[in-house]
């Protein structure tokens, strides 16, 4: 029962992260390359997105649009308020990471005709993501225990059950909750694992550091 | 008519003026050296006439066609000008090959095998054609910069600028690529080069001009300028240059 319900958890790590990784993309570009309005909108975003506790956006993503009659299903809501939420923190790290590129990257690439968009898609943005990997397995950690926090909005995810278990039979309680940990610790670990290695694959010949990549 | 021609640039960053009003003509085929004290804006210079850092006030054309006109198609007229920067700048992610064939495919629209094969041709030409799997940071800082004139070469520009292309070079690294440079001077391509390599500039350069505090302060041919300069200064300048530098090839 708890194996099937950490599907949920699992899904909506995706789901949150996807949406964090985009929105988080075009936020840290606009911060950049947008230019003062655009520029302040987007570190607006990013400041408030992270000043708010989770749990306090989750009910507001949830229990908001209910006010205006609208009824959103509790993994659509967890997937925007803490996608939006990741979608802050992912900015600042590509942010950072777009910072760290020599502006000679972008000189070069505009010098040979290249558009600004052409640029940062092509030039920029592939050096950033690789930069941004580090930091970005650190995101990951963090947000794959956030899932359960959508418990409060009612998804039926592992914590749920955990709790579910606990109100039918009290002496379980501890089993219930030592196995969510174990599940959490392997879910972390083998997420941590996967990027390690992909941020070995994608490591630029000669370019970075050896052993800079965690789980070596 | 002239392939460039700038005309009364004028830049300032901050309360220093950089440019004074800087005009050069250069003809198809000619290589114009460009030489003068750091700190005197030949580099500025070379990134105004291709935008990069758009000049306050003049005009600059390539081939009749208005690069500083608001209208221009900016991205259309780099394209024909190529950009040799000092300290190489290839795109850290791509291998040799890629860096070179990059500008064809996105900017040039041109199909990714036919894209290879031209980059190839011009990695032959700069002498690099068997380190087309290589990243930049396993190449040599001469090799980077060889395949940084590979890169340009692709577009097949109109006139090449060169800002100081053997300044970031470890001394023994220079000889390489001047020797692909003074290639290209030969073969009639039309390079605007700023450099210290006086040996390069006595061997290619139709013209060298020497820039001072912004402004052109002497333009002519190598055996005028080297014999008998008519501004003290230039004189001055080249004797400092050629003690310091030597004469590489």
């Amino acid at each position: 029962m708890l194996l099937r319900a950490t599907l949920i958890n699992i899904e909506l790590l995706f789901a949150l992260l996807l949406l964090g990784l985009l929105l988080g993309t075009v936020v840290a570009l606009l911060q950049v390359y947008g230019g003062r309005f655009a520029g302040t909108l987007a570190a607006g975003y990013a400041w408030v997105f992270r000043s708010i506790p989770a749990l306090v956006l989750l009910f507001l993503f949830y229990f908001g649009p209910s006010e205006f009659g609208v009824n959103i299903p509790p993994f659509i809501a967890a997937t925007l308020a803490l996608g939006i939420r990741s979608s802050a923190y992912q900015s600042q790290i590509f942010r950072g990471a777009i910072q760290a590129i020599p502006q000679g990257q972008m000189m070069a690439a505009r010098s040979m005709g290249m558009s600004r968009l052409q640029a940062i898609i092509t030039i920029i943005i592939p050096q950033a993501l690789r930069l941004s990997l580090a930091g970005w397995s650190n995101e990951f950690s963090s947000v794959v225990k956030d899932t359960t926090l959508a418990y409060v909005v009612g998804l039926n995810e592992v914590l749920r059950h955990a709790r579910i278990i606990m109100d039918r039979h009290y002496e379980l309680a501890m089993l219930a909750y030592l196995a969510v940990a174990v599940i959490f610790f392997v879910l972390t670990y083998s997420g941590n694992r996967s990027l390690g290695w992909l941020e070995g694959r994608l490591r630029i010949p000669g370019l970075e550091m050896k052993g800079g990549t965690q789980n070596k | 008519m002239s392939l460039l021609k700038a005309e009364n640039i004028h830049k300032r960053y901050g309360k220093e003026e950089v440019l004074r009003g800087v005009s050069l003509e250069l003809e198809r085929g000619e290589t114009m050296v460009v030489i003068g004290p750091s700190g005197t804006g030949k580099s500025t210079f070379l990134r105004c006439i291709n935008q990069l850092t758009p000049p306050d006030k003049g005009r600059v054309w390539l081939d009749g066609v208005e690069v500083t006109h608001p209208k221009c198609n900016i991205n259309r007229l780099r394209a024909q000008m190529g950009f040799v920067f000092q300290d190489f700048n290839l795109f850290s992610h791509l291998n040799t090959l890629r860096n070179v064939s990059i500008g064809l495919i996105k900017v040039k629209g041109i199909r990714k095998e036919d894209a290879r094969k031209l980059a190839m041709k011009e990695l032959e030409r700069v002498g690099l054609d068997d380190k087309i799997d290589a990243y930049p940071a396993q190449l040599s800082g001469g090799q980077q910069q060889r395949v940084s004139i590979a890169r340009a070469l692709a577009m097949e520009p109109k006139l090449i600028l060169f800002d100081e292309p053997t300044s970031a070079l470890d001394p023994e690294l220079i000889g390489e690529v001047l020797e692909v440079m003074i290639k290209l001077a030969k073969d009639g391509m039309t390079m605007l080069v700023v450099t210290h390599e006086m040996g390069f500039a006595r061997a290619v350069a139709d013209e060298i001009v020497f820039m001072e505090h912004g402004v052109v302060v002497e333009q002519g041919n190598p055996q005028q300028m080297f014999s008998a300069p008519e501004h003290p200064r230039t004189g001055e300048f080249l004797n400092k240059i050629t003690e310091l530098y030597g004469e590489t090839e």
